[in-house]
């Protein structure tokens, strides 16, 4: 079992059995971060619960992952890098979007802003270096890779990864009554979608009337 | 706070930055979304305590200058955290003490003298709608408070019902309870998680000098300058969880403090974490001022923490005549 499920897997357990103190759980990829009320459990009784709880991890079912699907539209202006990527990749765009939109994604955490999936699947022949010098501005929905990861920006928000496409549904919608779509342990897929769809869903988005296919 | 909104403030002036805050957004730091909630969460209860509303109930934040706001109806107020001067219709008000606006009062305050956060609290709590279970403002994900920014010019602030019909007898909190800012205090702080990335000089840097506190400080985090923090190998690690107080260092040595609208994750090497009673202490330093580290180990932090908690619940407001 890699580390990044053995990590999800110990978050698990601690939701399931309500460990007694336990006030909020962080995720990442080799870490979880624990927050605790020390006057409910103190640091080494609360340890010695989780180093129990972290060897059972390695064998805990958890629940079925969710399949989420993206509709994504690799096209101009929505994907700013993907014939640079191409090229230090030597890849035809087409051969780089195909091999992007045909892989399946896992959700190993989410963080630095709301509600942004950093996630792993990408085929081996995609890891890229990070950009020289990260962009000030990265449009919301730009769906991007960078070393072996690929991410989606939920916000306007600094970024370093490449540019190949953007989706239009919102990750993070702070008005809605879930406001971020996607979670640890998330499979995702990319819909390839043409410019005149993604201009369709995308108003759709803003009038509240489109949901992205989960199972 | 149930039931309709029942009274009104009026926003004349914001000041430069004034959000609503509560005890913050829990459980949602897994989605990346920090708790928010007030820097100096002493001052804050106290102001809520004054007007007889729940510990966590929602009020105001304000930075370094406070508002101008008008009572559209009869309202309780209280004013606490950075010194800075309170007037009512133009006459001296007293901080730290519970006051009764008349509909059409204005209330003003003026420049912090010490501190740098400050804490309007009304009777019934701010009564925007809550998002994700908490009123507090979390400004770069435009959520909670008033629309998910900060005050504005013309606001007008729908307060909760008063947890008591009649209004709260005026008490003050007592002059010895009452924090001092300024100085050059003495923060604590637990090593780790990954102190063991740091150079010997390094952690003596850290814990043997003073630092100057930056003006690129915000709620997200407190950025520091002073004796360069060495690295002993590299000072990127896989990203990982960020607790309130973390202390960041990155490649130019120099630590950042994160605070309450922190990052959920970041990938820079941690050498410490500030003990959550000092954090209101590091939130009231102004720009310019020092600021010296010292660690303790969690056995001590944890005690610290428990006489900090049974001093807050222990402070006893004076009544006034």
């Amino acid at each position: 079992m890699d580390v990044n499920t053995r990590v999800r897997a110990l978050e698990y357990l601690i939701a399931h059995k309500a460990v007694a103190g336990v006030v909020e759980t962080v995720p990442t990829y080799s870490a979880l971060l624990v927050y605790y009320d020390p006057s409910i459990v103190g640091y080494d009784a609360l340890c010695g619960q989780l180093a129990t709880l972290a060897e059972q991890a390695t064998t805990t079912a958890m629940p079925p992952a969710r399949e989420v699907q993206l509709p994504c539209c690799y096209e101009g202006e929505l994907g700013p890098d993907l014939e640079a990527a191409a090229q230090r990749l030597t890849l035809s765009v087409d051969e780089l979007v195909r091999l992007h939109a045909g892989a399946e994604y896992l959700v190993y955490f989410i963080g630095f802003t709301p509600g942004l999936p950093y996630m792993t699947g990408a085929p081996e022949r995609l890891t890229i270096a990070r950009l020289d010098s990260p962009r000030v501005k990265v449009p919301a929905g730009s769906v991007a890779i960078g070393g072996i990861q690929c991410c989606i920006y939920p916000v306007e928000s600094p970024g370093g990864f490449w540019l190949l496409g953007r989706t239009p549904v919102r990750l993070y919608d702070p008005d809605a009554a879930a406001p971020i779509l996607l979670k640890p342990g998330d499979r995702v897929r990319f819909r390839r979608i043409e410019r005149r769809e993604y201009d369709d869903i995308a108003a759709r988005v803003a009038a509240g009337r489109f949901q992205p296919v989960i199972r | 706070m149930s039931g309709p909104p029942v009274e009104m403030i009026r926003v004349l002036d914001p000041g430069p930055l004034t959000t609503v805050q509560d005890a913050g957004r829990g459980g949602q730091m897994r989605y990346g979304i920090p708790p928010s909630g007030p820097v100096d969460r002493r001052s804050f209860v106290l102001a809520n305590r004054l007007v007889g509303n729940p510990d966590g109930a929602a009020a105001l934040e304000f930075t370094l200058i406070g508002p101008r706001l008008r009572a559209e109806k009869p309202c309780i107020i209280a004013v606490t955290g950075a010194d800075a001067p309170v007037t009512v219709d133009d006459a001296a008000a007293p901080a730290w003490t519970t006051l009764t606006l008349a509909a059409g009062d204005v209330v003003k305050i003026g420049a912090a003298r010490a501190g740098v956060r400050g804490y309007v609290a009304v009777a019934g709590g701010i009564d925007v709608p809550p998002v994700l279970g908490s009123r507090a403002t979390y400004l770069r994900g435009r959520m909670g408070g008033v629309q998910g920014r900060a005050l504005a010019r013309d606001d007008g602030l729908p307060l909760g019902a008063a947890a008591t019909a009649t209004a709260p007898r005026r008490r003050a909190v007592p002059l010895d309870a009452r924090p001092q800012w300024g100085g050059e205090p003495v923060l604590r702080v637990v090593l780790g998680p990954q102190a063991e990335r740091f150079t010997e000089d390094g952690i003596a840097a850290f814990l043997g000098s003073s630092y100057q506190l930056l003006p690129q400080s915000d709620r997200m985090g407190t950025r520091l300058n002073g004796a360069r923090i060495t690295h002993a190998r590299g000072h990127d690690i896989i990203s990982d969880g960020i607790a309130l107080g973390t202390v960041q260092v990155p490649g130019d040595g120099q630590p950042i403090v994160m605070l309450v609208d922190r990052q959920s994750t970041g990938g820079y090497t941690k050498i410490a974490t500030v003990c959550s009673f000092d954090i209101a202490r590091i939130g009231q330093a102004k720009p310019g001022q020092r600021l010296r580290f010292t660690a303790v180990d969690v056995a001590a932090a944890h005690r610290l923490l428990e006489e900090s908690d049974a001093a807050l619940a222990g402070v006893e407001l004076q009544e006034i005549a």
